[in-house]
C-alpha cells in the first residue's frame, strides 16, 4: 500500500478521539443518550479507518481475529453473567437492585455491567464482519 | 428453582451458545450442545408438569411488573409448545454428532452448533414470553441463525435457498414489526395480557384491523402457509440433514403458536370469527393441503418430496384454527405435535440414507430399503403416519380434525383432509416404491446400515409415533387444556 | 388537505414502504433486493419512532424545567431493530458474496439458468 502522509497524520490524530468519544457515550449512557450499541460502533468505526489507511494486515495485528471471536463471547456471556449473578442473589433475572448495596447502586453497577458487555461485543462483532468482508478474496 | 425454570429455559442456550463458538474443534462442541439440550428438554418437561397442576406462571424479567417490564408467561398452550422444541433438540443432537461431522467441514462445526443453540434460543425464547415484541426479537433470532444454518449446505443452491428464505423471512419479520407498532399506537402496551384487557375498547378502529391484518401476513409468511410457502422447499432440500430435521420439526410449529397467541389471546375471539380471517384460513389451509400434496408427488428429490409435505401438513393445523372451535385448536395442537414426531422420523430417515449414499434423488435410491432395513422401516412407520394410519399419531390428528370440521358440519374440509390423505398415499408410496420394490442400481457400491448413532433418535421418534398413535392421554390431554385457555370455553 | 398535511409522517413512511418493497420484488440483482429491504425496514424504523413523539415534548432525559416528555419505549423498540437490521444485511450480503464467488454472477435470472442448465 503506498503510504499517504495526510491521511496517515489525520487518521492518528482523529482514532484517538473517536475512541474516547466511544468510551463516552459507552459510560455515560446511564446519564444521557448512549449506550453499548452506540459505543461499540463509534469504538469499530476508529479500529475500520485504521485498516482502511494503514492496511488491513496491519489492523489484524493489534486484534487478531480470533480475540475477536473470544471477546464476541465474552460480552455476551458478561450479559448473562449479571443476570445469572442476580438470579444467585435471589432476585429474578437481570434484577439489578439487587447487585449494590443499595438499589440506586445496585441499578448504576447493572445497567454499566450489561452494557458493558453489549459494548464489547457489538465492537467486536462489527470488526468481524468487517474483517470477513474486507479480507475476502485475499487469501 | 420454581419458576426460575421457566427463564433457563431460555438463558442456558442463550450463555452455551457464545461459549461453543469458542471452543476449539473436535467433539467438544457437540457435547456441550447436547448437555444444553438434554437440560432444556428437563426443564420444558418440569415446566409443563407444573404449569399443568399449578396454574399459569408468570415470570417478571429484571424485576419489572407487567405490564412495564418484559413478563414471561406460561400457561397449558406454551408450555406444551416449548416441550415438543426441547424434546426435538434433545433428540436431534444425537443425531447430529455423525451426520454434521459428514455434511459439514471441521473448521465451521463449532460455529454450526453455535447457531443451532441460538436458533434453540429463539424459539424457546419465542414460546415463553408474554411480551410482543420480544417475540420480534427472538423470532428474528430463530431466523437469522436459521438463515446461517441453511447456508451452511454441501451444495452450492443452498445459498439461493438462503437467500431466498431471508429476504421472505424478514419481509415477513417487518410485517409483524408494523403490526405490533399499530397495535402498540392505540393501546399503548407490549403486554400480551394487558393488550387482550385494553383491545376490546378500540377494536372497532381502522389501524386495529390494519395492524391484526400485518402481523396475520407476517407470521403466515414465517409459518409457510400455502401460497407463500416458497421459501420452505429449497431451504429444507439444501440445509444440512441435522438443520432440516430441527427446522422442519420446530420452526414452523412455533410460527404455528403464536399465530394462535394472536389469533385467540391478545384478540378476543369475537373479533377473530368477524374479520374473513377464519375463512381465509379455511381456504388456504384446503388449497394447502391438495396443491402442496400434489406438489410432493411430483418431485424427484426425497427431501423436497417431504418438505412440500410439509406445507401440505400445515394445511391441516391451519385449517384447525380455521374452524376456531375449541375441537379445531385442539386439533391443530394435536397435530403440531404429531407432525413434529413424524417429520423428525422421515427427516432423520432420509438424513441417514444421505449419510450412506451422499444422495437424496428418487432415482438413486432404488432397493436401498433392503439395504437400510432398519432405516427403510422408519421410513415406513413414518410414512403411514403422515397417511394418518390407525395406530400411528398421524391418526389422532386427523380424527380430531375430522371432527372439528363434522361439528360445523364443513363437508368440503372434510373432504379436503380425506383426498390429502389419499395423496400422502400416492406420495409415500412413491418413496416406498423406489426403495424397495426398485432394482437396485448395479455399479458394484455396496450400502450398509447406518450409523447405530443415526438410528437411535431416528426409531426414538418412531416408536413416539407408535405410542402417541396408542395412548393419547398425554398429547389430547394438554391439547384439551390449552385449547380451553386459547378458546376460554370446553369442547 | 390537512389529512395529508397532518398526517405528512405516515406518507413518508408509506412512500419509503412502498419504494422498498417494490425494490425487493421487481429487481433481479441481489444486492439491490437487499437495498431494497434496508428502505422498507427504514420506513418501519420511522413509523415507530414518529409514533412516539408527543406534540411539545423533549428528549426524554430529565431535565429542570421540563414536564413533557417524547414516549422513549418506541425509541428503544427501535434501537433493536435497528440492530436485528443490520445483522440481517451483514448475513446477507456474506451470503451475496458467496453466491457470486460459486455462480459467478448475482443476477437472480442467470442464477437460476445456471442451476437448471445442470
Amino acid at each position: 500500500m503506498r503510504p499517504n502522509l495526510i491521511l496517515h497524520v489525520i487518521a492518528k490524530f482523529v482514532i484517538p478521539l473517536i475512541i474516547l468519544f466511544a468510551l463516552y457515550v459507552q459510560f455515560h449512557g446511564d446519564f444521557g443518550p448512549g449506550g453499548g450499541f452506540q459505543a461499540g460502533v463509534i469504538f469499530s468505526a476508529a479500529f475500520i479507518l485504521y485498516s482502511l489507511v494503514f492496511g488491513l494486515e496491519t489492523a489484524e495485528k493489534i486484534i487478531p481475529p480470533h480475540w475477536l471471536r473470544i471477546l464476541a463471547s465474552l460480552g455476551v456471556v458478561i450479559y448473562a453473567g449479571v443476570g445469572i449473578e442476580s438470579l444467585i442473589l435471589g432476585g429474578n433475572y437481570l434484577d439489578y437492585t439487587l447487585l449494590g448495596s443499595t438499589q440506586i447502586a445496585g441499578q448504576h453497577l447493572g445497567i454499566l455491567l450489561v452494557e458493558l458487555g453489549v459494548g464489547i461485543t457489538v465492537a467486536a462483532a462489527m470488526l468481524i464482519l468487517f474483517f470477513a468482508f474486507a479480507g475476502r478474496g485475499r487469501e | 428453582m420454581g419458576n426460575h425454570i421457566s427463564l433457563l429455559l431460555v438463558i442456558v442456550p442463550l450463555i452455551a451458545a457464545p461459549l461453543v463458538a469458542v471452543l476449539p474443534r473436535g467433539r467438544l462442541p457437540w457435547a456441550v450442545s447436547f448437555a444444553v439440550s438434554v437440560v432444556c428438554a428437563v426443564f420444558a418437561g418440569i415446566q409443563l408438569w407444573s404449569v399443568l397442576n399449578g396454574g399459569v406462571i408468570s415470570y417478571e424479567l429484571g424485576g419489572w411488573a407487567p405490564p412495564w417490564g418484559i413478563e414471561y408467561r406460561i400457561d397449558a398452550v406454551n408450555a406444551f409448545v416449548a416441550l415438543i422444541v426441547a424434546v426435538i433438540a434433545a433428540l436431534t443432537l444425537p443425531y447430529a454428532l455423525h451426520s454434521t461431522e459428514r455434511e459439514i467441514p471441521d473448521e465451521k462445526i463449532p460455529t454450526f452448533y453455535s447457531a443451532l443453540l441460538l436458533c434453540l434460543t429463539g424459539l424457546l425464547g419465542i414460546t415463553q414470553t408474554g411480551d410482543i415484541f420480544n417475540v420480534f426479537v427472538f423470532l428474528e433470532i430463530s431466523s437469522l441463525s436459521s438463515y446461517a444454518l441453511i447456508s451452511l449446505g454441501k451444495q452450492r443452491q443452498a445459498f439461493t435457498a438462503s437467500y431466498q428464505y431471508l429476504i421472505m423471512g424478514t419481509i415477513g419479520a417487518t410485517f409483524y414489526l408494523i403490526g405490533v407498532g399499530l397495535l402498540y399506537s392505540q393501546t399503548g402496551t407490549l403486554n400480551m395480557q394487558d393488550m387482550a384487557n385494553i383491545l376490546p375498547s378500540v377494536l372497532q378502529l381502522n389501524t386495529i384491523v390494519t395492524g391484526f391484518t400485518f402481523i396475520m401476513v407476517g407470521i403466515a409468511l414465517k409459518l409457510a402457509l400455502f401460497p407463500l410457502h416458497l421459501w420452505l422447499p429449497n431451504a429444507y432440500t439444501y440445509a444440512p440433514s441435522v438443520v432440516t430435521v430441527f427446522l422442519a420439526a420446530t420452526a414452523t410449529k412455533v410460527a404455528v403458536y403464536v399465530m394462535l397467541r394472536i389469533l385467540f389471546t391478545v384478540f378476543p375471539q369475537t373479533f377473530t370469527i368477524a374479520t374473513p380471517a377464519d375463512e381465509l384460513f379455511i381456504v388456504a389451509g384446503m388449497a394447502g393441503v391438495i396443491i402442496a400434496s400434489f406438489y410432493a408427488i411430483y418431485q424427484k428429490n426425497i427431501k423436497r418430496l417431504l418438505a412440500y409435505s410439509s406445507v401440505a401438513q400445515i394445511g391441516y393445523m391451519v385449517l384447525g384454527i380455521g374452524f376456531a372451535t375449541a375441537t379445531g385448536l385442539m386439533a391443530t395442537l394435536i397435530h403440531l405435535f404429531n407432525h413434529a414426531l413424524m417429520k423428525g422420523a422421515l427427516f432423520m430417515a432420509i438424513g441417514a440414507i444421505i449419510y450412506r449414499i451422499d444422495s437424496c434423488r428418487l432415482d438413486q435410491i432404488h432397493g436401498l430399503g433392503r439395504a437400510m432395513p432398519w432405516t427403510f422401516g422408519a421410513i415406513v412407520i413414518g410414512g403411514l403416519s403422515l397417511v394418518g394410519v390407525p395406530g400411528t399419531a398421524g391418526f389422532i390428528s386427523k380424527w380430531y380434525l375430522v371432527t372439528a370440521a363434522l361439528e360445523q358440519s364443513a363437508w368440503l374440509p372434510v373432504a379436503v383432509i380425506l383426498i390429502g390423505s389419499l395423496l400422502a398415499v400416492v406420495y409415500v408410496g412413491r418413496l416406498i416404491e423406489a426403495l424397495y420394490f426398485k432394482p437396485a442400481a448395479d455399479n458394484g457400491k455396496v450400502v450398509t446400515e447406518a450409523p447405530l448413532m443415526l438410528l437411535l433418535p431416528t426409531w426414538g421418534l418412531v416408536l413416539a409415533n407408535i405410542y402417541f398413535g396408542l395412548d393419547t392421554d398425554l398429547t389430547v390431554g394438554v391439547a384439551e387444556q390449552a385449547a380451553a385457555i386459547l378458546g376460554g370455553m370446553k369442547p | 388537505m390537512d389529512f395529508f398535511i397532518g398526517h405528512y409522517n405516515y406518507w413518508v413512511v408509506i412512500i419509503l414502504m412502498m419504494v422498498g418493497l417494490y425494490t425487493v420484488i421487481s429487481r433481479g440483482n441481489l444486492v439491490k433486493k437487499i437495498i431494497g429491504l434496508n428502505i422498507f425496514q427504514v420506513s418501519v424504523f420511522f413509523l415507530y419512532i414518529s409514533l412516539g413523539t408527543v406534540e411539545g415534548g423533549a428528549a426524554p432525559i430529565i431535565a429542570e424545567g421540563v414536564k413533557v416528555y417524547s414516549n422513549p419505549l418506541p425509541h428503544v423498540l427501535i434501537l433493536t431493530a435497528i440492530v436485528v437490521g443490520v445483522a440481517t444485511t451483514a448475513l446477507a450480503l456474506a451470503l451475496v458474496v458467496r453466491i457470486k464467488e460459486t455462480y459467478g454472477t448475482i443476477e437472480e435470472d442467470e442464477i437460476h439458468n445456471l442451476d437448471h442448465s445442470l
